[in-house]
C-alpha cells in the first residue's frame, strides 16, 4: 500500500510549489530605471501638434507618466480610475500616446474622458524604448528631481493606487 | 443575441456534463440499468450544445462583433477571414472552449465506437470524462467566459497576435489539444478499471487504440509547433525547450511510455498497475501543461493571457482530479494484481527499462521546467533554465533507450537469450558502426558527435531490416510479397514509427553538426557565399498586406553561376498592434534548407541579412510524420476490427492474473512508481 502512495506524495509536493508560485510574479523583473533619472524626451502634444512638451518642463513637481493607446483594451480597465484621480487633483497625469494614430486616439479620449494634463505622442515607440516599455499600459511615478520612483506594469488598480502609488506620491510631495 | 445564445448553450452543456459525471457512475456501482443507459445520450447532447457554443463564438469573430470582449481583444476588422475563424481559439477563453469541445467530441467517439464493450464499463469511462468536462466548463463560466460583453462596444479590435497569423498556427493548437484531450480517454479507462477492479487483456485492448490516436495527434501537434517556430520566429531554431513546448513534450514522453506499456498489458497481462499509473500521469501532465500555460506561473514567450485568479481555479481543479485519482490508485491498485512473470532478459524487461528511461526523461524535463519556479518559491532568486541543461540530461537518457529500441522487437517475450540476440544482431551492429564512422566524411568533415548520432539512427534502421528478414524466413511458404502481405499491420506500424525516430535522429544530428549561419551587412548588389550557393541582395521594397505594411527583400540564389530562385523575406509591421514581425524566406529541399531573414535596415538601402544553410533539417519533421503514420497504421490493425465474437475467447486465454509472479523484483506491481 505505502509504495502505491508515493505518486500521491510526489504530487502533493508539486502542488505546494505551484501554490506558492501562483503568488509570485515572474514577469516583474524590477525595472533597472527605478531610482534613475527619467529619460529625457521632447515630443508633440496630441491635441496641439504644433506645440511640444519636454520632460524637463516637469522638474520641480511630482507627476505620473501613463503609457496608453486606443488599441489597448486593458487601458480601458484603468481609465475610469485615472479620470477620477485627475479630478481629485492630487497629481498631474501626463499621457504618452504609444504607437497610435492621432484621430483614433482623440476619438478614444472624447469617448472615455481625458484625465491627462496633456498627452504627448510617440507614434514610433522611440520614447517607449528609452523607458523600457514592454506592454501597454504602464505608469511611472516621477519625483521633483525627475527621478523614476515607481513603475506600474499593466493596468493601475484600486489596490495598487491605495497601497503603493498614492502613499508614495504623498511622501514625495511632502 | 448570438453571444448570449452561446453562453446559454454552455450552461446547458454544464448541466448535461454534471448528469454525465454522476448518474452513470453511480448506476454502474449500484447496478441500475436505466442510469447506466443514460451515459450515451447525455454525452451526445453535451456535444450538441458545446458545438452550438463554439459556433456562436466563431460567428461573433467572423462578424467582427467588437461588443464581445474576447473578439475586441483578439480580432480586427482588417484581419483576413481565415484568421478571424482561427482567432476563435487564439485567445485564452476560446482555446479552453476548444478544449472542452474536443473533450466532448472524444466522448461522442467513445460512445459510438464502444458497442462491443460492457455497458458498465462504458458508463464509467464516459462518467469520468463527464467529470473532467464539468471542471473545464465551470472554469470557462466562472473565470474565463468567452462571451463576456464589452459595453460600450469597441470601434475596432486590437488584433490577433501577429505571431499567430499563420496557417501553421491555425491547425497547431487543435492538433495539440486533440492529443492532450485524447489522453483523457486512456485516463478514463484507467479510472474505470480502478473503480471496477477488473483489469485484463481485454481492458488493455480497448484502451490501446484510443491512446494511440491521442498520441498520434500529440505527435503531429508538437511537430507543427516546432515547424512553426522554425519558419515564423526567424531564428532558424526548431526547438527551444521553452516551458510551453515542454508542457506539450511531457505528456508525449509519458504517452509514448504508456503506448508501449499497454502493448505488454495486452499481450502478456503484465505491467498492469504501471500502465494505470502511466495513464493517470499522461493526462495529469496534459492538465499540468494547461495550468502552466494559462496561470502565468512561468514566463514564456507563449503565455498570451495570464491571470492569477484563473491559476487558483486550475490548481484547485488539478488537486481534485489528479489527487483523487492518485488516491484511488493507492487504494485500488494493490488489488489489480501483478501479472505474468518474466526473466531479466526478455522483451518485457527491455520495454520496462525503456519505460523507466522515458519516465526519468520526463521527470528531468519537468524538473528543468519548474526549477525557476521552485527557486523563486524558496526565495533563492530568479533564474532561468536553458537548453544546455535539457540537452545535457536528455541525450544521455535517450541513448540507451534508442539502443534498447533496436533490441526489443527482436527479443522474445518472457525469456530471451542474450548470446542468441548478439548472434542475430552482430551484422546489424557492424554495419551501423562502419556506416556511422564513414558517413560524416561524405558531409565533408568528421565529427565525433555526428558519428555517434548516426550510429544510433543506423542501429535502429539495421535492426528493423534484421527483424523483417527473420520474420519473413519464419513465415512459411510463398514468394517475398506473399510473405510481406502476411505480416500484421501492427507489426509494420511499430517498425514505421521506430524508423521515424531514426529519420528524426539523422535530421537533428546533421543539422546540429553541419549548419552554417551568417549575419551580414548587404549593400544592394552585394553577394554572400554559403554551402555552395551564392546569395545576391537586390534591395528591399515596400509592400502592403491586408493588415500590415512590409519591406520585402529580393535575394537571388545562384548555384554555379546559374540562378535557381528568388527568395523574398519580409519585415512586417502590423497596423493594429504596431508589432514588428520577421517573415523569413525558406527554400526547402530533400537534403537541405536555405533560410533567409531580414534583420535591421541600414543606410542607402543596405540591410542586415541573416542567411542559414541547414542540411537535412526537414528530416526532423518528416521523422515525426513517420511516427504519426506508424500510429495510424497501428489503429487500423485488423484485430481492432474483429469485435464481439472474439472478445471472450481472448480474455480467457490471457488471464494472467492467476499466475503468481514468483520474481517480484521484476514484475511491475507498482514498485517503480
Amino acid at each position: 500500500m505505502t509504495r502505491f502512495l508515493l505518486p500521491l506524495a510526489a504530487f502533493i509536493v508539486l502542488v505546494g510549489f505551484l501554490a506558492v508560485g501562483l503568488n509570485l510574479k515572474p514577469r516583474e523583473v524590477p525595472s533597472p530605471l527605478i531610482g534613475k533619472p527619467a529619460p529625457v524626451f521632447q515630443s508633440q502634444l496630441l491635441h496641439e501638434p504644433e506645440r511640444m512638451l519636454a520632460s524637463q518642463d516637469n522638474l520641480g513637481k511630482v507627476w505620473l507618466l501613463n503609457v496608453w493607446a486606443s488599441w489597448c483594451v486593458s487601458c480601458r480597465e484603468e481609465h475610469p480610475l485615472l479620470v477620477e484621480l485627475a479630478k481629485s487633483g492630487i497629481v498631474p497625469i501626463y499621457g504618452l500616446n504609444y504607437k497610435d494614430k492621432r484621430d483614433l486616439a482623440l476619438q478614444w479620449l472624447s469617448q472615455y474622458g481625458d484625465p491627462y494634463t496633456v498627452s504627448v505622442v510617440d507614434p514610433e515607440g522611440r520614447i517607449g524604448i528609452d523607458y523600457g516599455v514592454y506592454g501597454v499600459p504602464e505608469t511611472y511615478v516621477i519625483d521633483k528631481n525627475g527621478v523614476i520612483r515607481h513603475k506600474q506594469i499593466g493596468p493601475v488598480t484600486i489596490e495598487s493606487l491605495e497601497k503603493k502609488i498614492l502613499p508614495l506620491i504623498k511622501e514625495l510631495q511632502g | 443575441m448570438i453571444p448570449e445564445l452561446g453562453n446559454f448553450a454552455l450552461i446547458l452543456a454544464l448541466l448535461l456534463a454534471i448528469t454525465q459525471g454522476t448518474l452513470p457512475i453511480i448506476g454502474a456501482a449500484r447496478g441500475i440499468p436505466s442510469w447506466i443507459a443514460l451515459a450515451r445520450p447525455v454525452v451526445q447532447g453535451q456535444f450538441v450544445f458545446l458545438a452550438i457554443a463554439f459556433g456562436c463564438l466563431a460567428y461573433s469573430f467572423v462578424n467582427n462583433d467588437f461588443s464581445v470582449m474576447n473578439v475586441a481583444r483578439n480580432s480586427n476588422s482588417e484581419l483576413p477571414i481565415q484568421y478571424r475563424i482561427a482567432a476563435s481559439w487564439g485567445s485564452h477563453e476560446g482555446s479552453l472552449l476548444l478544449w472542452v469541445f474536443m473533450l466532448s467530441a472524444w466522448s461522442v467517439a467513445v460512445s459510438v465506437f464502444s458497442r462491443h464493450l460492457p455497458d458498465e464499463m462504458v458508463a464509467r469511462v464516459l462518467g469520468v470524462m463527464g467529470l473532467v468536462s464539468v471542471g473545464f466548463i465551470l472554469f470557462l463560466l466562472v473565470t474565463s467566459n468567452p462571451f463576456d460583453r464589452l459595453l460600450p462596444a469597441a470601434f475596432e479590435g486590437s488584433d490577433l497576435n501577429p505571431l499567430l497569423q499563420d496557417p501553421g498556427m491555425v491547425i497547431h493548437p487543435p492538433m495539440l489539444y486533440m492529443g492532450y484531450v485524447g489522453f483523457s480517454v486512456a485516463f478514463a479507462f484507467a479510472i474505470a478499471a480502478l473503480l471496477s477492479g477488473e483489469m485484463d487483456a481485454a481492458w488493455a485492448r480497448w484502451s490501446r487504440p484510443w491512446t494511440t490516436v491521442a498520441w498520434v495527434f500529440l505527435t503531429i501537434g508538437i511537430m507543427l509547433g516546432s515547424w512553426w517556430a522554425y519558419y515564423e520566429l526567424g531564428w532558424g531554431g526548431w526547438w527551444f525547450w521553452d516551458p510551453v513546448e515542454n508542457a506539450s513534450f511531457l505528456p508525449w514522453l509519458v504517452g509514448t511510455a504508456l503506448v508501449h506499456s499497454l502493448a505488454v498489458t495486452e499481450k502478456r497481462g503484465s505491467f498492469k498497475s504501471w500502465t494505470v499509473l502511466l495513464a493517470i500521469c499522461a493526462f495529469s501532465l496534459s492538465l499540468l501543461g494547461t495550468f502552466l500555460v494559462r496561470s502565468g506561473v512561468l514566463t514564456s514567450v507563449h503565455a498570451f493571457a495570464t491571470d492569477p485568479a484563473r491559476g487558483v481555479f486550475i490548481l484547485a481543479f488539478l488537486v481534485i482530479v489528479i489527487g483523487s485519482s492518485l488516491l484511488l490508485f493507492a487504494w485500488r491498485a494493490p488489488k489489480v494484481g501483478l501479472g505474468g512473470k518474466f526473466d531479466l532478459v526478455s522483451r518485457e524487461s527491455m520495454l520496462l527499462a525503456n519505460n523507466l528511461l522515458l519516465m526519468v526523461a520526463a521527470g528531468s524535463v519537468l524538473l528543468g521546467t519548474l526549477y525557476p519556479l521552485i527557486m523563486d518559491s524558496l526565495d533563492l532568486g530568479k533564474i532561468s533554465v536553458g537548453p544546455p541543461y535539457f540537452e545535457a540530461v536528455f541525450v544521455p537518457l535517450m541513448t540507451p533507450a534508442i539502443f534498447l529500441m533496436g533490441l526489443g522487437p527482436l527479443a522474445r517475450w518472457k525469456q530471451a537469450s542474450l548470446p542468441e540476440l548478439m548472434l542475430r544482431l552482430r551484422w546489424a551492429f557492424g554495419v551501423s558502426v562502419v556506416t556511422a564512422l564513414l558517413m560524416p566524411f561524405i558531409m565533408g568533415e568528421w565529427k565525433p558527435l555526428v558519428s555517434f548520432g548516426l550510429l544510433l539512427a543506423f542501429w535502429v534502421i539495421a535492426t528493423i531490416f534484421v527483424s523483417i528478414r527473420q520474420r519473413l524466413n519464419n513465415s512459411g511458404q510463398g514468394g517475398l510479397f506473399t510473405k510481406l502481405a502476411r505480416q500484421s499491420r501492427s507489426y509494420y506500424s511499430m517498425h514505421l514509427a521506430h524508423f521515424g525516430i531514426a529519420v528524426f535522429i539523422i535530421g537533428v544530428t546533421l543539422v546540429n553538426g553541419y549548419e552554417t549561419e551568417k549575419d551580414v551587412r548587404m549593400e544592394i548588389g552585394s553577394t554572400v557565399e554559403m554551402g555552395g550557393y551564392t546569395f545576391r541582395f537586390n534591395g528591399a521594397s515596400p509592400v502592403s498586406g491586408p493588415n500590415y505594411q512590409a519591406m520585402r527583400g529580393d535575394i537571388e540564389v545562384l548555384r554555379n553561376g546559374e540562378k535557381i530562385r528568388v527568395m523574398q523575406p519580409e519585415k512586417r509591421t502590423y497596423n493594429a498592434s504596431g508589432m514588428a514581425m520577421t517573415e523569413p524566406a525558406i527554400d526547402t529541399g530533400f537534403l537541405r534548407d536555405l533560410y533567409v531573414a531580414l534583420g535591421e535596415p541600414l543606410e542607402d538601402g543596405a540591410w542586415v541579412v541573416r542567411v542559414y544553410h541547414k542540411p537535412f533539417v526537414d528530416w526532423i519533421w518528416f521523422g515525426c510524420l513517420l511516427m504519426a503514420f506508424g500510429g495510424i497504421l497501428a489503429v487500423t490493425d485488423r484485430r481492432y476490427r474483429l469485435k464481439v465474437h472474439t472478445k471472450h475467447v481472448e480474455t480467457a486465454t490471457v488471464a494472467d492474473d492467476k499466475r503468481v509472479a514468483s520474481n517480484p523484483r521484476l514484475s511491475t506491481g507498482g514498485k517503480k512508481a
